[in-house]
């Protein structure tokens, strides 16, 4: 066992890595040009509702079809991306700033402050996320407003902790308490020493967790509790199928596909990611 | 070990306590009146005079403080009121669907071990053979499967092209199959990736190369000097494991027609039934908390050094 560790891996497991990583890069790069051009790509209005087309078959003229009130399925799957995308970013950046702020001020203050905050973050994390994302949509009213504001009330906390170790840690490292000792003053200790590491680990951290984000977001809007009919999204879409599933079930199959390629882009970097950052992962590997 | 249990149910007081202050607050201080909703459900024109007069049922004119120490008065003998729309108590009612959600739950849990921990020791001891090859790539599409759309796909498959599962309702082992499978693929992914990297991580540990050295066969190194150890991080991972699965089981009880709280909450959130919701959160709350606690509980068996620490008091 002990010269399997040793050797290096067979180089038939790098190129596959180096596979899945070019094709969700591949991938990656194709949503994002979707979202950000889909009025250019779409072929028709997603909304437009078309009653004399409802529910076509795929041909030339609908490439994947109408739905059941005749909207062109390829031109919602486009916009949809461009909704379920455009959150999951929002989301991203939102948990990054709150989890950033609150875990810097608790890591750098110390003391009492650190106490306050750790403990109402491990409040947070009492909380089953979805449960409690579920609650604060039930409260607030649905809409995507409000479920990208529970996702990011329920998510702040762990990264506010995971913050607060790494800035903790960076504290104390030579190079801050040297400039400390050279008469640095806090902020700009802070701004210059620890933040530039911090934030790139941070954005590490949420780009692990886009597919994760994406679930969420599209499992609520399944739900009904997202962005309202008839705008469209990848979750409302197969809530809008499930009626026509016993007929046409790849109404439903279809925007799931998507969510799932999506989720997998998102996913595969990640988990490379994490090998190759963590070095005791990756001796076990 | 007695001590520890103490300690850790003493330890709910405050978390409880937490918990119902947030959600008390949440709702408090939401843009949105309870009163408001609370005529709209009873059918009453919501006029000044109409909305004073519920406020003052509701008790809304008081002061937050004192409107908390009730509520949470009345909350810890489990009285959370009654539902805007059904005018009966709100917990008897959840107490209703309850025994059907933990059912739900629990099969997902069992599906979980019996299939996360079996195929992830195989994958650790055959570690970069096919199988292990196989569960890397099932891990990666199981965490990556909405769980709403895995349960169409059942339903399309064995629901509507071969007749072989119901795809709704409530009723014998068939039922409980295809709900139970679309939340715990994801679940038992996970689980399966961490038993394989907690059997690799105790497999290069010292002990078990002592052992090698002795002569112990393969097999009863595996399961007496490996299995045990790798064991403790998966049943912590098992109570964060319990909140996935209730959060997965109110999308699979709306999709599969279950009659569980789940599907009970959904309705009463277009309802804007508060009460309810309320009293959804915190029991599903509770429900997480004590899972959590019985798996640090079940660790504390597993690993004397978890015992120890709980003795000396917390590490920080």
């Amino acid at each position: 066992m002990s010269e399997i560790v040793l050797s290096a891996p067979a180089a038939g497991y790098f190129t596959s890595r180096r596979l899945g990583l070019a094709l969700s890069g591949l991938v990656i790069f194709c949503l994002v040009m979707m979202a950000l051009f889909a009025p250019q790509i779409a072929p028709y209005d997603p909304m437009e509702i078309d009653l004399d087309a409802r529910l076509a078959p795929m041909s030339p003229a609908h490439l994947l079809g109408t739905d059941h009130l005749g909207r062109d399925m390829a031109s919602r799957l486009v916009w949809g991306t461009r909704a379920s995308l455009g959150a999951v970013f929002l989301i991203a950046v939102l948990i990054m700033v709150t989890g950033f702020t609150v875990g810097s001020i608790s890591g750098f203050a110390g003391g009492r402050v650190d106490t306050v905050i750790m403990r109402v973050c491990e409040g947070f994390m009492t909380f089953p996320t979805f449960i409690l994302a579920l609650f604060l949509i039930g409260v607030l009213g649905t809409g995507m407003t409000n479920v990208i504001l529970a996702i990011v009330l329920t998510h702040w906390a762990w990264y506010a902790r995971i913050i607060r170790s790494l800035v903790m840690n960076l504290k104390n490292r030579t190079y801050v308490l040297a400039a400390k000792a050279a008469g640095g003053g806090r902020v700009k200790v802070f701004l210059r020493h620890i933040f530039p590491q911090a934030i790139s680990q941070l954005t590490i951290l949420a780009t692990l967790d886009l597919g994760h984000m994406l679930l969420h977001v599209s499992g609520l809007s399944f739900l009904g509790l997202g962005i309202q009919p008839p705008t469209p999204e990848w979750g409302v879409m197969i809530n809008d199928a499930r009626q026509q599933i016993w007929s046409n079930p790849e109404l439903a199959i279809i925007p799931g596909a998507m969510i799932f390629l999506t989720v997998l882009a998102f996913n595969i970097p990640g988990d490379i990611l994490r090998d190759r950052l963590d070095p005791s992962i990756a001796d076990a590997e | 070990m007695l001590k520890l249990i103490i300690k850790r149910l003493l330890m709910l007081i405050p978390l409880m306590f937490f918990v119902s202050v947030v959600v008390f607050l949440v709702l408090r201080l939401s843009p949105n009146d309870p009163a408001m909703s609370y005529l709209r459900l009873s059918n009453i024109p919501p006029s000044e005079e109409a909305l004073r007069i519920a406020r003052a049922d509701l008790g809304l004119d008081r002061p937050l403080v004192t409107q908390y120490i009730d509520w949470a008065a009345k909350a810890i003998r489990l009285d959370f009121g009654v539902s805007y729309v059904t005018r009966t108590s709100v917990m008897r009612q959840l107490l209703h669907y309850l025994p059907n959600t933990l059912y739900l739950a629990s099969v997902t849990m069992l599906i979980t071990l019996a299939f996360s921990i079996p195929f992830g020791v195989l994958a650790a001891v055959n570690r970069g053979r096919l199988i292990d090859k196989l569960s890397r790539v099932l891990a990666y599409i199981g965490v990556s499967t909405p769980s709403f759309w895995l349960a169409f796909l059942m339903i399309i498959l064995f629901s509507v092209k071969l007749g072989w599962l119901p795809s709704m309702g409530l009723g014998g082992i068939s039922y409980v199959v295809m709900p139970a499978c679309s939340v715990a693929l994801m679940s038992l992914c996970i689980n399966m990736r961490l038993t394989r990297g907690c059997m690799l991580e105790q497999l290069h540990a010292r002990h078990v190369l002592y052992a090698r050295i002795r002569g112990v066969t393969e097999k009863r190194i595996i399961r007496g000097h490996v299995l045990r150890n790798s064991m403790i991080p998966v049943v912590t991972a098992l109570g964060m494991h319990v909140g996935e699965v209730l959060g997965g089981a109110v999308v699979a009880e709306v999709i599969f027609a279950w009659p569980g709280v789940g599907r009970y909450m959904i309705s009463a959130i277009s309802n804007r039934d508060f009460p309810v919701m309320q009293c959804f959160i915190i029991m599903m709350t509770g429900i997480f908390v004590v899972c959590n606690l019985l798996t640090d509980i079940m660790c504390a068996g597993l690993d004397p050094r978890a015992r120890l620490v709980g003795e000396e008091g917390p590490h920080e």
